[in-house]
């Protein structure tokens, strides 16, 4: 893929990849910060099932240690996150967050649509993307201080232990849905998926689904 | 129409909503208990046992699910009394048996309407040991190896505690406390041992239990303990 971009923008076969052709999506940084949230979140989703599913919970026993793998590895979620963001190395997950947090027309089309609408142009992200990131942001924050407030529940009113359990309880759910939705979209889009591992995706993929972003200057650099 | 931040309005959103439920997720809760536990204690597929309303958390504080089987299961009874007893679930159903229906109700919140329990009277049990005279309290033991708790011989005596070997209609299963446990109706579901295994008149004050230990009141009242105001029902 040594052509232009203009001229490759009417060809988007698979073929593509195979001299090259090649668009940066995550970096390292991006790519190791994805991964490790995602092994903790396994950790924790699996936690938690046995200690709220009944029969999980017969099964594996070991409240006490099970709790406490749950508990800490909540609480450590926000380092990886920190250390990512904290560094000079921060400018690929600071940018991206910037293109998640920004919604424009396109979005509400694709929003309204729910992706069907052929006009819709994706940049970088498209709107369940956004919608999901978003989604998934808060509902950590809230789950680490509903976590905190069931822990230390003494230095707390008692209601709030109730609430806090309620709030934690239903946001799992809720949380559950959209990982596990995020998940089925990675698993049915394998390009994608390998995007997020190896930090390229090929450009006829970018072109068929992010058009708006490899249109974008300076995308796609790797491809000259 | 240029970019909007709806990203992070979404997310902040969320962590409103979420600090607004800690607040008052209690009194959502148990609106929701109200409304939605008569139906999900109806519903024959167990699914909706997966959603956080009106349903038993199974907690044990030891690292399986205690099992014993109905042949195998003793209750013994002993400490300061006249005559040990050792009793098999067969004997323990030739009592009279006592029926109680009431809310099961957890310290930390959360609340299982109308549970129907079977059993036979502590103080049928303790009258057939025969308590000596001066003894200071009642010790249950689980035979899960871990777990202690404690009762004043009053409280032990109350027409509401029982030894339950029934929950539901159905033979009381090990993930509930089987094949016996003690249930103490006006208190905090952690008084009521499960998976029994021994019961101790003790001859002094009796040993705080497993979680009093840990800092939950000794005498736990639904209601008017653990600084919590749950309706006793």
């Amino acid at each position: 893929m040594r052509g232009s971009g203009a001229r490759m923008a009417v060809t988007t076969k698979p073929s593509d990849t195979l001299d090259g052709g090649r668009v940066a999506r995550f970096d390292p940084v991006e790519r190791l910060l994805h991964w490790t949230i995602a092994a903790m979140f396994a950790v924790l989703v699996s936690t938690a099932a046995v200690l709220y599913v009944g029969s999980l919970s017969a099964l594996v026993g070991r409240r006490e240690l099970v709790r406490v793998i749950h508990v800490w590895t909540g609480l450590l979620l926000p380092v990886p996150v920190i250390l990512a963001a904290a560094g000079p190395w921060r400018r690929g997950l600071r940018a991206d967050v910037r293109l998640l947090n920004r919604w424009d027309d396109d979005d509400r089309r694709w929003m309204r649509s729910l992706g069907r609408d052929p006009f819709s142009r994706p940049a970088k992200f498209n709107a369940g993307q956004k919608l999901n990131a978003a989604f998934v942001a808060g509902a950590a924050v809230v789950m680490l201080l509903t976590g905190s407030v069931m822990h230390w529940f003494a230095l707390f009113p008692v209601d709030w232990r109730t609430g806090a359990t309620f709030v934690h309880d239903w946001l799992a759910i809720g949380l559950f849905v959209a990982i596990t939705g995020h998940v089925l979209k990675a698993l049915g889009d394998p390009v994608a998926l390998r995007g997020m591992m190896r930090g390229w995706v090929p450009a006829w993929w970018a072109r068929a689904n992010r058009p708006r972003w490899v249109e974008e200057p300076g995308v796609g650099a790797e491809e000259r | 129409m240029g970019e909007k931040p709806i990203g992070r309005r979404v997310a902040l959103g969320v962590i409103g909503a979420g600090l607004t439920g800690i607040v008052f997720g209690a009194k959502v809760q148990d609106a929701m208990e109200r409304v939605l536990g008569p139906i999900t204690a109806r519903d024959g597929t167990g699914l909706s046992s997966l959603f956080p309303v009106g349903r038993f958390r199974i907690y044990s504080v030891v690292g399986r699910l205690p099992q014993r089987s109905d042949a195998d299961y003793r209750l013994h009874v002993g400490g300061a009394v006249r005559t040990p007893l050792r009793l098999t679930l067969a004997d323990l159903r030739a009592f009279p048996p006592l029926r109680l229906t009431k809310d099961f109700q957890c310290v930390t919140g959360w609340r299982v309407h109308d549970v129907k329990w079977t059993g036979v009277r502590l103080a049928d049990v303790l009258d057939r040991a025969g308590v000596d005279e001066g003894a200071g309290g009642v010790v249950f033991r689980s035979f899960d190896g871990a777990y202690t708790e404690s009762l004043t011989l009053a409280q032990a005596r109350r027409d509401d505690v029982m030894v339950a070997y029934e929950f539901e209609g159905a033979p009381l299963s090990s993930a509930h406390g089987g094949p016996a446990r003690l249930y103490v109706g006006p208190m905090y579901g952690y008084k009521s041992c499960k998976w029994l295994e021994a019961i101790e008149v003790a001859r002094g004050a009796p040993a705080p239990g497993y979680w009093e230990v840990r800092g939950y009141d000794v005498d736990a009242w639904v209601g008017r303990s653990n600084g919590r105001d749950d309706k006793a029902v």
